[in-house]
């Protein structure tokens, strides 16, 4: 989340999309009441289902799984063409003033530079143009059509209500309501929020998904603003937690990109990432990335990492491809790879195509599963009947379970939506043997290092000179890690010399040996260690702030200070500089936020997200990580494309892409990686015509609660849900069983018929949706059901892999 | 000695006093659902649940008993024109007048009233009692259909009662009656003064 | 459950004595249930549950997001979703936390036939005390909102008690404590009608014009109350428009009892005194007179 979820009752619409707040977050969700019924804000829910969340909506608009961005970008039309945009906003705090390259272009469904071969792009067109000064060159009239105003303006004339209500399905009189409502929230003392999930992200488009939300927030003037911004509910108590602390092979904590097999110096490596500013006077904050890099080697080596070594650089893995989980998977199907250690994982239940999946962990020679759980992964071998059809005698594949606690029976900390670290101590000891995850890790560690002092080995030093600090090695202390992970001066910090009195001596800012306060403190000689830089400061010279639990709310804006901590430097909102105007006063008087007081951005409600004496008419942008200073509406960060554009699912019921209907290259994301095989295992809207999507209830949490009989009671059995008209045609009744298939398996479940799902008008047809819950498997408490991923597709999001579970094509009948 | 006549056989009678016996504790465990004062009689049977439990149990037999008596008597109590005669003279014979009434069969009015009476209320405290029959078929019918059950089941309990009350109370009154089950006879004389055409049709017999 | 101290019961089934009345300041206390603000997540059922030691079976799916499908001896509270078209084309998924409603008239404390197994408290919850239960099911009978069940197991009612162990001590009911939305509130009744009337008009402000407290009248109001956003219409929700004690059960139970009562022991007297009146029809001067 930009904000956090106390934040949203500072709202005046809430736009639920692309998740089901109520369902899947229903403690979070009594924010959402608490904005409507105080300060009567508010909701719009549109999905492909009349979900809980629309249960209590003031508005619900139905869409066509997988056509977020065509809906979305047809609002960005609506804004534009309507001229219902914050523009005074706009320009404080977007590229919308930036020019384009001249090369630039978009055409029948491609970007410039598109590789067809490759399915990517040459990204050289794409950008700003810059000056002989290293900056943008910028039109403040926004008429240049090189602007990334008149590009975008250009780029979305084409979503008209006509073609997205043609593409989504949504009745254009609902997709013109909800349109109206969003553009009502570009009057400065108006915000809106947008609660997303999985929703979103699971898709071959996730993540331009939510930036082409993200760039109608901006638009209307609502990020970095209470009761606004962009907010990612997490699906796990602490998946935000596992995100920041880095569980990819693509970033390191801190969201520190990974070294490839290009970056082979340390010089090259922090030369690429390090930001420099791209228009006058911004901070351009990765201008630190060294700082925060070297603090994390000297966190991971300690001594060993010298000024002479690179700090130990050269220990780090170089990627050499890809090693998301679908590239695993696929690398284990190819039976390329010998063991798999599945930690807190179920894959074979929470990754896409269960037949691949099994048929890879039986090539393995080994798996270890650790779990509070008997995984479905872990039995993966055994047969279970048509829930799990497999022959234990073909499979060779050694198991091994692992125990561990769950999270009330181990201390640490959760790291929530909202971005707040809290701590807790354990409930009760684990059962057994379990043994909570740090300490068998560690013990694997302790052993390896035996291992490899005993027997020596192929490069040993990243193992055998890890920097181990724990009292006992075998089962260090969470207090100890969240205190190496907040950092320490491993000599006395200095100051940086003043420019207005260069002569003065530096004095000691943090003492050697000392808790870091802040990232601030880092430095890049090696003086400082720290394992996640945005992490500083959370067990800081006071101690451990992540323990807090200070319900007080000073201002009354949803802040709570002093409630654990907030990632980073306790900020509670992000690009909290653009709650107020060029000049620093509140955009709305009524929530005032942070203001420029003359000499100073703090004392405000919350920490400033801004060099806290920048003054206005320095023009400090308020989106300090990006060197730019603004916000992206033109990002070339992104795989297909510098804005948003519509692409069906991969498994599309309409079998064409009405925004480029002529190119039948790019139906589907022209950008996303598809693996040999998977290509032919995707269904055809001819055999399978259905649009389905996966999705979970409030009663259960994924995998885990089927274990539990408080949870299995209220929610027993799997079911799939399907509309009215659907089950007259197919004579299917409530409470039948039917057999839904897909071209990668079938499941069979009861069946619930509700009005809440209808037939949706797509270019002329129409088109059923097929909802499947995903919670059952064969382990468990709860009736035994199919694994739902058994029909999912194997291909990811462009960007970030995630799977497209939430739009793929099946066919049902009565089972 | 008084000349004996045989009124009613063996089983007859054991029949009779199984109902008798079904009634009271059907009928006392019955009460004490119906009010407060008579929960106590719920003792009886060892305690409120263990009431719940027989009193359906018992009122079975009963109606089995009762349904037994029925096969064998109900010709008998087929009411004809005679009794019209008799239900006039009623008044008479509450006086006391039993000279003033005329001669009746096997049953006068009043005992075939009764007869009756029994056995309509039977037939519905059966019906209505299966009905709500806990745990059993309760479940089976709506709220609705049982709250009519539970107010026809008690109204015909009422009924039922009250027509045993008159019925023993005949038996107490009517001197020599009583014999008539505890010994199957009864005299002549109360043949004779209470049932003179039923005295003629078994003296004819002999 | 039962009661702590027997001055708070001022109801109890099947008794013919008077029960106290002196207790008049304890306030009488509801649970108000906005179903606007309520999203079906079922926590109330968990925590009802698992406050009360209670664990249903696991069942299976029938159809609908109904889990346990209906309330059952060991779910007091269930959510029960409706899919309903109040105007034609407008779908609503309203959600209604079933469980029982602690009318101020309970008809399960009047047809109870059971001594002290259902009794009132003096701030109006209505509980049924489990160890007097005989297992007749006559509250079901009673119930306007059929809301006891019984168990298979013992033969015993059971129903939400509003927490009355909880609340006997200060605190709000499991249900009220867990709920993530604020959907259900507890406090004293004249509180929670205020509230509720309020909720009811802002939600009418909202364009639910008919918006309202359901707190029917029929049973003397109730204990758990209702802002429902259809409250002209109660029946989208499985909810009585106008619940009362059925006039049969009232019959059953109130003018039947005394009548019949005076009727039967009415005829004993009347016997008793006719006989002394009329005296014993006796055969003997019949046959002295044949036998002389």
């Amino acid at each position: 989340m930009t904000n956090s979820w106390t934040d949203i009752k500072n709202t005046d619409l809430v736009l639920i999309m692309g998740g089901n707040a109520a369902e899947a977050h229903p403690c979070g969700f009594k924010w959402v009441t608490e904005a409507m019924q105080q300060r009567k804000a508010k909701l719009i829910v549109v999905d492909p289902r009349f979900t809980r969340s629309a249960a209590v909506a003031d508005y619900y608009a139905p869409i066509r799984v997988g056509t977020d961005i065509a809906f979305l970008a047809g609002v960005i039309n609506y804004l534009l063409s309507k001229d219902r945009i914050h523009l005074d906003y706009v320009k404080l705090n977007t590229d919308a003033t930036f020019l384009t390259k001249e090369g630039y272009a978009f055409e029948d469904g491609f970007f410039s530079g598109y590789n067809g071969e490759r399915r990517s792009y040459d990204k050289s067109t794409w950008g700003y143009q810059t000056g002989k000064d290293g900056y943008v060159l910028t039109d403040d009239t926004l008429q240049n059509p090189l602007c990334v105003f008149q590009q975008m303006k250009k780029h979305y004339a084409r979503y008209t209500p006509e073609l997205v209500s043609r593409i989504t399905g949504t009745p254009q009189d609902q997709f013109l309501k909800v349109c109206e409502m969003l553009a009502a929230t570009s009057a400065p003392d108006k915000v809106m929020t947008i609660c997303y999930a999985l929703g979103w992200t699971q898709h071959t488009v996730g993540s331009q998904n939510i930036r082409t939300m993200a760039m109608i927030q901006l638009l209307l003037g609502n990020m970095g603003r209470p009761g606004g911004g962009v907010n990612a509910l997490r699906g796990h108590a602490n998946v935000q937690g596992i995100t920041d602390m880095c569980a990819y092979s693509e970033v390191l904590s801190g969201y520190l990109s990974a070294p490839t097999d290009a970056d082979d110096t340390r010089a090259k490596y922090l030369e690429t990432r390090t930001g420099k500013p791209l228009r006058p006077n911004q901070m351009a904050f990765t201008q630190n990335f060294p700082k925060w890099h070297t603090s994390l080697m000297k966190a991971y080596y300690g001594n060993a990492a010298t000024k002479d070594n690179q700090f130990a650089y050269d220990w780090l893995p170089k990627r050499d491809a890809a090693y998301d989980i679908l590239a695993m998977f696929e690398r284990m199907h190819q039976g390329k790879m010998n063991g798999f250690l599945c930690q807190g994982f179920n894959p074979l239940a929470a990754v896409p195509n269960k037949k691949k999946l099994s048929a890879g962990l039986a090539k393995l020679k080994f798996l270890v599963v650790m779990d509070p759980l008997e995984t479905e992964t872990s039995e993966f071998w055994k047969n279970y009947g048509p829930l799990n059809d497999v022959d234990p005698t073909k499979i060779a594949t050694e198991v091994f379970r692992f125990p561990t606690s769950c999270f009330a029976e181990e201390t640490g900390t959760f790291t929530n939506s909202s971005r707040v670290i809290s701590w807790k101590e354990k409930a009760v000891d684990p059962p057994g043997l379990a043994k909570p995850d740090s300490e068998i890790i560690a013990r694997l560690f302790v052993k390896l290092r035996e291992m490899y002092a005993k027997d020596g080995g192929t490069l040993p030093e990243p193992i055998a000179a890890l920097n181990w600090p724990y009292i006992n090695a075998s089962a260090p202390h969470p207090a100890e890690l969240l205190r190496e992970i907040n950092g320490r001066a491993l000599a006395d910090v200095m100051s940086p010399p003043d420019p207005k009195n260069p002569a003065a001596p530096p004095t000691v800012l943090v003492k050697a040996g000392d808790q870091l306060p802040g990232f601030a403190m880092l430095r890049d000689d090696g003086s400082t260690s720290c394992g996640n830089w945005i992490y500083a400061g959370c067990w800081g010279p006071t101690g451990n702030l992540t323990a807090r639990r200070d319900n007080s709310d000073p201002t009354g804006l949803g802040v709570f200070p002093n409630w654990g901590f907030a990632w980073p430097a306790n900020r509670r909102i992000l690009y909290n500089r653009a709650s107020a105007d060029a000049n620093g006063k509140p955009w709305d008087p009524s929530r005032k936020y942070l203001a420029w007081n003359g000499s100073s951005w703090a004392g405000g409600a919350d920490i400033p997200d801004i060099r806290p004496d920048a003054a206005p008419e320095q023009g400090v942008g308020a989106f300090i990580m990006n060197p730019e200073g603004v916000a992206r509406l033109h990002a070339v960060g992104m795989a297909e494309g510098p804005f948003p554009e519509h692409y069906e699912p991969f498994e599309t019921p309409v079998g064409v892409n009405l925004m480029c209907p002529t190119n039948a290259k790019a139906v589907s994301n022209p950008a996303a990686r598809v693996y040999k095989g998977d290509l032919e295992a995707f269904g055809r809207k001819e055999e399978f015509p259905y649009a389905a999507t996966t999705y979970r209830l409030t009663e259960h949490l994924h995998y885990w609660t089927k274990h539990s009989r408080s949870n299995a009671i209220v929610q027993p059995a799997p079911f799939v849900e399907i509309g009215v008209d659907l089950a007259k045609e197919k004579g299917i009744r409530q409470g039948d069983r039917v057999r839904v298939k897909s071209n990668r398996g079938e499941v069979v479940a009861a069946c619930v018929v509700t009005k809440r799902m209808k037939a949706l008008d797509v270019n002329g047809k129409k088109v059923h949706h097929v909802g499947i819950p995903i919670h059952w498997g064969f382990k468990g408490v709860t009736q035994n059901g199919y694994l739902a991923n058994a029909l999912t597709p194997f291909v990811g999001d462009a960007n970030s892999q995630t799977p497209e579970f939430k739009a793929f094509l099946v066919n049902i009948e009565k089972a | 000695m008084a000349r004996m006549l045989q009124r009613y056989s063996d089983s007859e009678r054991m029949n009779h006093w199984f109902i008798a016996l079904t009634f009271v504790l059907a009928g006392l465990s019955g009460l004490a659902f119906f009010h407060p004062a008579f929960f106590f009689f719920v003792n009886l049977f060892g305690g409120g649940s263990w009431a719940r439990i027989l009193h359906p149990l018992l009122g079975l037999l009963m109606v089995a008993g009762f349904a037994l008596l029925f096969a064998k008597l109900w010709r008998d109590n087929l009411i004809n024109a005679a009794d019209h005669e008799w239900r006039k003279k009623m008044g008479e014979m509450l006086r006391g007048n039993k000279a003033a009434m005329p001669p009746v069969g096997k049953y006068n009015f009043g005992q075939k009233v009764t007869f009756w009476a029994m056995a309509i209320s039977l037939a519905v405290l059966l019906v209505t009692g299966v009905m709500f029959w806990r745990p059993w078929f309760a479940p089976l019918f709506p709220i609705g259909l049982l709250r009519v059950a539970v107010l026809l089941h008690s109204i015909a309990a009422v009924v039922l009662i009250l027509s045993t009350i008159m019925h023993v109370y005949a038996a107490i009154w009517v001197k020599g009656t009583l014999r008539a089950m505890t010994r199957g006879t009864v005299t002549e004389g109360w043949a004779q003064v209470n049932h003179p055409l039923w005295h003629e049709q078994v003296s004819k017999g002999n | 459950m039962s009661s702590l101290q027997s001055l708070d019961v001022v109801a109890r089934s099947a008794t013919t004595l008077p029960t106290p009345q002196i207790r008049t300041a304890a306030p009488h206390v509801a649970k108000l249930i906005d179903e606007s603000k309520c999203i079906g997540c079922k926590a109330c059922q968990v925590a009802c549950m698992n406050w009360n030691d209670l664990r249903d079976d696991i069942g299976n799916n029938v159809g609908v997001y109904d889990n346990p499908s209906d309330l059952t001896p060991s779910s007091w509270t269930v959510m029960k979703f409706f899919e309903v078209e109040p105007t034609e084309g407008n779908l609503e998924w309203l959600i209604r936390k079933d469980g029982c409603m602690h009318c101020e008239d309970p008809g399960c404390l009047k047809a109870c036939p059971s001594p002290g197994a259902i009794v009132k408290y003096a701030n109006g919850i209505v509980d049924f005390v489990s160890e007097n239960c005989i297992g007749c099911g006559y509250c079901v009978k009673g119930c306007p909102f059929d809301v006891p069940r019984i168990s298979q197991k013992d033969n015993k009612a059971y129903k939400c008690t509003l927490c009355s162990d909880r609340v006997s001590v200060g605190l709000e009911p499991a249900c009220v404590k867990t709920c993530p939305t604020g959907a259900i509130s507890y406090g004293t009744k004249d509180d929670m009608v205020a509230y509720g009337n309020r909720r009811a008009e802002e939600l009418k402000e909202r364009g639910h014009q008919n918006a309202g407290l359901y707190n029917p009248e029929g049973v003397g109001g109730t204990h758990v109350m209702y802002v429902l956003k259809h409250a002209d219409k109660p029946q989208l929700e499985d909810l009585p428009a106008n619940p009362s004690v059925s006039p049969l059960v009232s019959l059953w139970k109130g003018t039947t009892k005394p009548l019949a009562v005076a009727s039967m022991l009415g005829a004993m007297v009347l016997g008793f005194f006719h006989y002394m009146k009329v005296g014993p029809i006796e055969e003997k001067e019949k046959t002295e007179k044949e036998g002389a």
